[in-house]
């Protein structure tokens, strides 16, 4: 253990080091919030979409989550460019893990969906409400309960696959500090630190969920 | 466009396809199997009375749980050789998803206990069971089939984790995926063949863990 050394180079090289977790924040914000959006007309497919189209939402799902992520990022990093849509890293790996998320916040939001009693359904129908309307006022904030927990531990999920763009070769933390090992050869040092910065961020989204389950909670 | 798909060049790969699959799933079922036992002690150690077993095992879990793996996988091939530990890239992986899965397995575990009614632990000490026998005999197999189904769901996300096997160079199916396009330039196909053979084995899993579930359900 070199900590002077380490202290130096980490000091020098802050810039880069900063650059990289604002890279890890980036990415995993663009894929969470792009992937909720695919991801909840996901979920409302498998839920309540026509034959054809829940089949079609199924498969989808179902592939995605039977797919590696590393698998997916190199996918829409190298497959994706040989048809012709020659994105950059960057673009290729938000990509990639927007498809990931959207199929872990559909599955999400199906089972939550589906947790709410048909009798539910039933009366908003016998009241006369539209199905729209149902959906707003009594379904969505209900699933929401079940919903928020879960989508905040994607969020975790989602920092934590951001390292695999490193990878492909985009400039997020995990990069940037294997750039820095091979300059100074701190080795442990650095991918220490890596492990702390990646655990303060998760731990900091983990205890935001804890705190989000405890304030959706039904009182006891 | 104009791209012609042309299998062939995978098909002569296929072999090496099937082997990385192999060792891809060795892998997984070594760590998993280590894994479940360190899962199985930290999840007792989390359901202790005493303070003393509970914070270190809940310190393990929230560290290993807000990792990202690669960082870990990363951390002990390149980093823990400098403080003396010296491992294979084999032994290096296997031991890193054992820890990994230990943390998500414990977790898994305490939910089976916790739903393990505490009459049956006094039953057992009522007719003259030990504590350990209790453990092994009455316990530790009703919490197994209450675990089953989120069980099912963490082997087959540990089983994708091994992809990330290829960043240490180890030849399971992701690093064959990825000698097979930088000698073939075959992408789109070989990723296609790829995805297709992690799906399949994924949904075998599935099948295989939903057949264990039914032939363990309590018969009504």
């Amino acid at each position: 253990m070199d900590l002077t050394g380490f202290f130096n180079e980490a000091f020098a090289a802050r810039d880069s080091i900063l650059k990289g977790l604002e890279a890890t924040i980036a990415i995993s914000a663009l894929a969470i919030c792009l992937g909720t959006v695919l991801g909840v007309s996901v979920g409302l497919a498998l839920t309540y979409g026509a034959r054809p189209l829940r089949w079609i939402a199924r498969f989808y799902t179902d592939f995605i989550r039977g797919t590696p992520v590393l698998v997916l990022v190199f996918a829409s990093y190298y497959v994706l460019s040989t048809v012709g849509l020659d994105l950059p890293p960057f673009q290729a790996g938000v990509l990639a893990l927007t498809v990931f998320c959207s199929s872990h916040v559909g599955e999400i939001i199906r089972g939550a969906l589906q947790a709410i009693p048909i009798g539910q359904i039933e009366a908003s129908k016998a009241i006369g409400l539209t199905f729209p309307q149902t959906f707003a006022y009594v379904l969505g904030p209900q699933a929401m309960r079940q919903i928020l927990p879960a989508w905040v531990n994607t969020a975790a999920e989602m920092v934590k696959a951001s390292t695999l763009l490193s990878i492909i070769g985009v400039g997020e933390l995990l990069l940037r500090i294997q750039e820095l090992i091979s300059r100074t050869f701190l080795s442990l040092e650095f991918y220490f630190f890596a492990g702390v910065l990646y655990f303060a961020v998760n731990y900091a989204i983990e205890r935001f969920g804890q705190y989000v389950e405890r304030r959706v909670a039904l009182p006891a | 466009m104009g791209y012609t798909l042309n299998f062939a060049a995978v098909w002569r790969s296929f072999d090496l396809l099937l082997e990385g699959l192999a060792l891809a799933l060795g892998l997984a079922f070594a760590g998993i199997l280590i894994g479940c036992a360190i899962g199985l002690a930290v999840a007792f150690s989390l359901t202790a009375k005493s303070q003393l077993w509970r914070r270190p095992a809940r310190l393990y879990v929230t560290i290993i749980r807000n990792t990202p793996i690669l960082v870990l996988i990363l951390f002990a091939y390149f980093a823990l050789p400098e403080i003396g530990v010296r491992l294979s890239k084999l032994n290096s992986f296997i031991l890193t998803l054992a820890i990994y899965s230990g943390a998500y397995l414990a977790e898994v575990f305490r939910a089976g206990l916790l739903a393990v009614p505490a009459g049956l632990r006094e039953a057992g000490l009522a007719i003259g069971l030990r504590e350990g026998q209790i453990r092994v005999s009455v316990i530790i197999p009703l919490m197994l089939r209450n675990a089953l189904p989120s069980l099912g769901s963490t082997f087959i996300s540990l089983f994708k984790d091994t992809s990330l096997a290829a960043a240490i160079a180890i030849p399971e199916l992701t690093f064959e995926a990825r000698k097979i396009n930088v000698e073939t330039f075959r992408v789109i196909e070989t990723w296609i063949v790829t995805s297709l053979l992690y799906v399949a084995t994924c949904a075998a899993l599935a099948a295989f863990i939903r057949f264990v579930e039914r032939r363990l359900a309590i018969p009504r």
